[in-house]
C-alpha cells in the first residue's frame, strides 16, 4: 500500500507542473486587458504603461511564468489586479466558502442518488427502475442556473421562506453553524445537488443491476445467505467505481458551482472565477484555476487511495 | 422577457415583503449595488461612477463637490471642502481657500497640508504616501494640474500647465484621505483599507471584502443638512440582475441599482418604488472619421440619425429612457439650441440617403463593434439591433462585431485606425458626460485621437477645436457655460454622433425607502434617506 501511495505521490508533482503551465497560459490567450478593471476607461497610453511595467505585465510571458512559479514555490501567489489584495487570501476564502457549499450539496446528493441507484437496480425494468431513471435523467439535464431561479422564485419571493443570497447576515467572515446562517445555505446546496443525485443514482443503478446479474450472487442465494447480506456483498463490489464517481463529482461541485455561485450571490470560487474572468484579473485567475485544478488532482490521489483500500487488486495495477 | 421576469410575473402576485427575513434595526439601509466588489475604500475609488457613489462622496469629499440636492435641475458644482476659489492674473495659479474647522473621522484636522499631501499621494511617485492604487484612479481625472504648494493653513495654490478653465471640475474628482489615520495605520494603505478615514458623513465600520461594507454616520460632519438619518447603511456587491432584484423581493435589500427592465412591472405591482432621473449619461454610437468611413458624409449621419424611432424603442426599456435629442440630455445646462432634430422622420433621412448618392437598390453597407453587456451600456443587444432594422429602413445595412466588454474597451482605446477594430466604422460605447472634459472635450480634442486619448473616431475640426480651447480659457462660469451649449450645438448641428437615448438610473426601493431625492447626477445623497416602519 505504501508503495502504490507515493508512486501515486511522485505522479501528482508532473500533472501539477502541467497544470500550473496550462492554468498560466490559458488565462493569457483570451483577449482583454487586466489594466481595464482598475484604470478610468480614458486613462492615457502613458499612464497604462507605466502600470503594465507595475505589475510586470510587460515582460516577456516566459519570465511573467518564471518569476509567478519561483513566487508560488515560496507560498506567494501575488496581489489581484483588481482589488491588491494578496490572491491566496482571496482564494482561500472562497474556496473554503465553496468547500461548504460542496460538501453541502454532496451530503444531501451522494446518499439520495446511492439509494435511488440501489433501489433501480434492484428493481431493474420495473416501474421503480423507470422512476429512478426519469428522475436521474431530469437531474442531469436540467440547467441548475435555472432551477435556482425558480427556487428562489418561489421559496424567497413567494413564500419568504429561504433568503435568496448571500451566505448569511454578517457575510461569510461571520458563519455559524446555527440555522440563521445554515439557512442560507439551503437553495443552493440543493440546487447543485441536483445534477449529481442524477449521475451517482445512475452509476449505482448499472453498477448494481450488473453485480446483481453475476453468478456469484446466485451462488451466494444459493448458499443461503439472507437477502441483507447478499446486497452487502453488492455494495462493497460497486463501492470502488462508486466511490471514484463521487470523487470527482466533489470536484466538480467544487470548481463547477460558477453559475449557481452567481445567482445565489454566494462567495466562493465560482463567484471569485466569474469576476476574475469578467475583470482579467490574472493572477486571481490563475490563483484561483490553480487552486481548484489541484484540488481535484488531489481529490482523484485520495479516490484512487480510498480505491485501493477498498479493493486490495488495484493496487497491483 | 427572461425567465426570471415571466417568473416573476407569474408567481410574485402576493409577496410578503418582509416574509422570512431577518428583522434589521430601524433605520438600517440595505443596498444591492450593480459593482462585483466593495469599491476601493481608501480614497480615490475604483468602479467608475458606481464607486464614487457609495464610497467616495460618502466617506470623504473633495474641495469643489456637486450639488446633489434638487431633482429638478442639473447638477453644478459647489463648495465642499474649499469655501471659495479664484484664479490668478496669470491664468494657470489658483488660490483655494479651506472650510474651517473640518475634521477627519479620526478626529484630525483638514489643513492644506494634508490637501497637498493627498495630491502627492496621487501626482508624486516618490513620495512616502504614493499610492499605486489610487494614483490609478486619480491621476488622469486632474490632468491639468502641474504643481500645488501651501499658502498658510487653510489656503493652498494649484498651477495648472496651461490654462484650463476646467480645474474646478477635475478636482470634482478628487477626494481627500487622512494623513493622520494613514500614519496611525503604520503608513500602509492596505490597513488603511480595511479602517479608513475621510471627511464625508459617513464613517465605514466593517468592511467584509466582496461582501460587505457598513457605513454609519458621522455626527461630527461639517454640513449639518447632510449629517444622515439613518442609523446604517449596508453596501452588498449584488452583480446579477436577477439576483439583485431577488434579494429585493425577498425583502434581504432595501434598494437596488439598475433593475432589470422585465422584472420593473412585477416589482411596481408589489409595492416597489422604481426612481429615476435624467443625468449626464448617454448611448450613441461614436462614428469613424477616418478617411473612406461612410460616416464622413454629413447628409448619411443625418439621415441615420433620422430614421431611429426612439419614442418606440421605450417599451423596450420598460420606459426607462430619455431619446436623445442630441449629445447632451435635453434637460442639460449645456445642452443649447441647436437647429438640427435629430427626431424620427424616414421621409427625411431617405431624401438625404438619396442625395448622398444611395437608395433602395444601392444599400450603404456599414459595419459596428457593440458589445453584448458592460458598464452603463443598458440593453446593447436588443437595442443594437433595434437600431439596426431602423438604419436598414433608410437603406443602412449594419453588419456586427461583437466583442466582450473588456475587450471592447480595448479596442475603444485603440481607435477606428487600429487593426483590431478590424475595419467597424462605429462603435456602441456608452459616456460619463459630467464635465467639460469628460462630456465634450475628450471625444473630438485633435490632440486626444487614440491612441493618445479617447476621439476614438479620429475626428479633428479647428473650428470644434477653437471652442474647446474657449472651454479652457473662459474662467467665468456664466460665459463657459455659452461656450459649452455653443459647443455642444456644433456636436448636434453637425450629427457628429448617432445620437440614440440617455439612461435614467433606475434603482427599485422598498416602500419603506423615504427622503431620497435623486439627483441628476452620477452621485447621489443618501444622508436624507430614512426607513418607514
Amino acid at each position: 500500500m505504501l508503495t502504490y501511495l507515493i508512486r501515486r505521490l511522485i505522479l501528482v508533482l508532473p500533472v501539477a507542473f502541467g497544470v500550473s503551465v496550462i492554468c498560466f497560459l490559458l488565462v493569457q490567450i483570451a483577449p482583454g486587458d487586466p489594466l481595464t478593471a482598475i484604470m478610468p476607461v480614458d486613462a492615457t497610453a502613458e499612464e497604462q504603461d507605466a502600470m503594465r511595467a507595475a505589475y510586470g505585465l510587460d515582460k516577456p510571458l516566459p519570465i511573467q511564468y518564471a518569476i509567478w512559479i519561483g513566487n508560488l514555490v515560496q507560498g506567494d501567489m501575488g496581489k489581484s489586479i483588481a482589488t491588491g489584495r494578496p490572491v491566496a487570501g482571496e482564494v482561500f476564502g472562497a474556496v473554503q466558502n465553496s468547500l461548504l457549499l460542496a460538501v453541502s450539496a454532496a451530503v444531501i446528493a451522494f446518499p439520495i442518488g446511492t439509494a435511488l441507484g440501489f433501489l433501480a437496480g434492484y428493481f431493474r425494468d420495473t416501474l421503480v427502475d423507470r422512476g429512478v431513471t426519469a428522475i436521474s435523467i431530469a437531474g442531469v439535464s436540467v440547467p441548475n442556473y435555472w432551477l435556482g431561479i425558480v427556487l428562489v422564485i418561489i421559496f424567497s419571493v413567494n413564500l419568504g421562506w429561504l433568503p435568496s443570497m448571500g451566505a448569511g447576515p454578517g457575510g461569510s467572515s461571520e458563519w455559524q453553524w446555527n440555522w440563521e446562517h445554515m439557512r442560507h445555505l439551503v437553495l443552493p446546496a440543493v440546487t447543485l445537488a441536483v445534477v449529481p443525485i442524477g449521475i451517482v443514482a445512475r452509476t449505482v443503478r448499472a453498477l448494481a443491476g450488473d453485480i446483481l446479474s453475476q453468478d456469484f450472487v446466485d451462488a451466494l442465494y444459493a448458499k443461503g445467505m439472507s437477502r441483507v447480506d447478499v446486497l452487502r456483498h453488492v455494495a462493497r463490489n460497486a463501492a470502488a467505481t462508486a466511490l471514484s464517481v463521487m470523487g470527482l463529482q466533489l470536484g466538480y461541485l467544487l470548481g463547477g458551482s460558477i453559475l449557481i455561485e452567481t445567482v445565489f450571490n454566494w462567495p466562493g470560487s465560482g463567484f471569485l472565477l466569474s469576476n476574475a474572468i469578467f475583470q482579467r484579473d490574472l493572477p486571481l485567475l490563475q490563483g484561483t484555476i490553480l487552486v481548484l485544478a489541484l484540488f481535484f488532482v488531489a481529490m482523484n490521489l485520495i479516490v484512487d487511495v480510498a480505491q485501493a483500500a477498498i479493493d486490495p487488486r488495484i493496487q497491483r495495477t | 422577457m427572461s425567465i426570471f421576469g415571466k417568473g416573476f410575473t407569474a408567481l410574485a402576485t402576493a409577496v410578503v415583503l418582509a416574509g422570512g427575513t431577518v428583522a434589521q434595526a430601524e433605520g438600517t439601509l440595505r443596498i444591492g449595488m450593480t459593482a462585483a466588489d466593495i469599491p476601493l475604500t481608501t480614497g480615490q475609488t475604483d468602479q467608475g461612477g458606481e464607486g464614487m457613489r457609495f464610497m467616495g462622496y460618502t466617506v470623504y469629499d473633495s474641495l469643489i463637490e456637486w450639488d446633489l440636492t434638487s431633482a429638478d435641475k442639473a447638477s453644478t458644482l459647489i463648495p465642499g471642502l474649499a469655501t471659495e476659489w479664484s484664479v490668478g492674473e496669470d491664468e494657470l495659479t489658483w488660490t483655494f481657500k479651506l472650510r474651517d474647522g473640518v475634521t477627519f473621522h479620526d478626529g484630525s484636522p483638514l489643513t492644506a497640508e494634508v490637501v497637498v499631501w493627498n495630491l502627492d499621494k496621487l501626482l508624486d511617485d516618490t513620495s512616502e504616501q504614493y499610492d499605486s492604487r489610487q494614483a490609478a484612479q486619480g491621476k488622469s481625472r486632474i490632468p491639468a494640474v502641474a504643481s500645488y504648494e501651501v499658502v498658510d493653513d487653510l489656503t493652498l495654490t494649484i498651477t495648472t500647465n496651461e490654462p484650463d478653465a476646467t480645474l474646478p471640475y477635475q478636482l470634482a474628482w478628487i477626494v481627500m484621505s487622512s494623513k493622520a489615520n494613514w500614519e496611525a495605520m503604520d503608513k500602509d494603505w492596505e490597513k488603511v483599507a480595511m479602517s479608513p478615514s475621510g471627511t464625508g458623513p459617513w464613517k465605514l465600520t466593517e468592511f467584509v471584502p466582496r461582501e460587505r461594507a457598513v457605513l454609519v454616520p458621522f455626527e461630527d460632519y461639517w454640513d449639518e443638512s447632510r449629517i444622515p438619518q439613518l442609523d446604517e447603511m449596508i453596501l452588498i456587491p449584488l452583480p446579477e440582475p436577477n439576483a439583485r432584484a431577488a434579494a429585493l423581493m425577498s425583502g434581504q435589500v432595501d434598494w437596488i441599482e439598475a433593475p432589470a427592465p422585465d422584472t420593473i412591472p412585477a416589482m411596481e405591482a408589489n409595492g416597489f418604488k422604481i426612481s429615476s432621473n435624467a443625468y449626464p449619461h448617454n448611448w450613441t454610437w461614436h462614428l469613424s472619421r477616418v478617411e473612406g468611413s461612410p460616416w464622413n458624409d454629413i447628409k448619411v449621419r443625418k439621415a441615420a440619425n433620422m430614421a431611429i424611432d426612439r419614442e418606440s424603442m421605450m417599451p423596450l426599456l420598460g420606459g426607462l429612457m430619455i431619446p436623445a435629442k442630441g449629445f447632451l440630455p435635453p434637460s442639460s445646462n449645456w445642452f443649447g439650441e441647436p437647429e438640427f432634430d435629430p427626431s424620427y422622420d424616414l421621409e427625411a433621412a431617405r431624401a438625404l440617403m438619396e442625395e448622398a448618392g444611395y437608395g433602395p437598390d444601392n444599400h450603404l453597407e456599414v459595419k459596428a463593434l457593440i458589445s453584448p453587456s458592460g458598464s452603463g451600456q443598458m440593453l446593447p443587444l436588443p437595442m443594437n439591433e433595434f437600431v439596426q432594422q431602423s438604419l436598414a429602413e433608410a437603406w443602412i445595412d449594419v453588419e456586427f462585431s461583437v466583442v466582450e466588454w473588456n475587450q471592447m474597451i480595448n479596442l475603444w482605446r485603440a481607435g477606428a485606425e487600429d487593426e483590431a477594430v478590424d475595419g467597424a466604422q462605429s462603435i456602441n460605447f456608452t459616456y460619463f458626460i459630467q464635465d467639460p472634459f469628460t462630456g465634450l472635450i475628450r471625444h473630438l480634442d485633435c490632440d486626444l485621437i487614440a491612441p493618445n486619448g479617447t476621439n476614438w473616431g479620429h475626428y479633428c475640426d479647428p473650428e470644434m477645436q477653437a471652442l474647446f480651447e474657449k472651454i479652457k480659457t473662459t474662467f467665468d462660469p456664466e460665459e463657459q457655460e455659452a461656450v459649452l451649449q455653443e459647443t455642444h450645438e456644433k456636436y448636434v448641428n453637425d450629427a457628429l454622433f448617432l445620437f440614440v437615448t440617455h439612461d435614467v438610473a433606475p434603482r427599485a426601493l422598498s416602500p419603506k425607502v423615504e427622503g431620497f431625492v435623486q439627483a441628476q447626477n452620477w452621485y447621489q445623497n443618501f444622508s436624507s434617506i430614512t426607513m418607514a416602519d
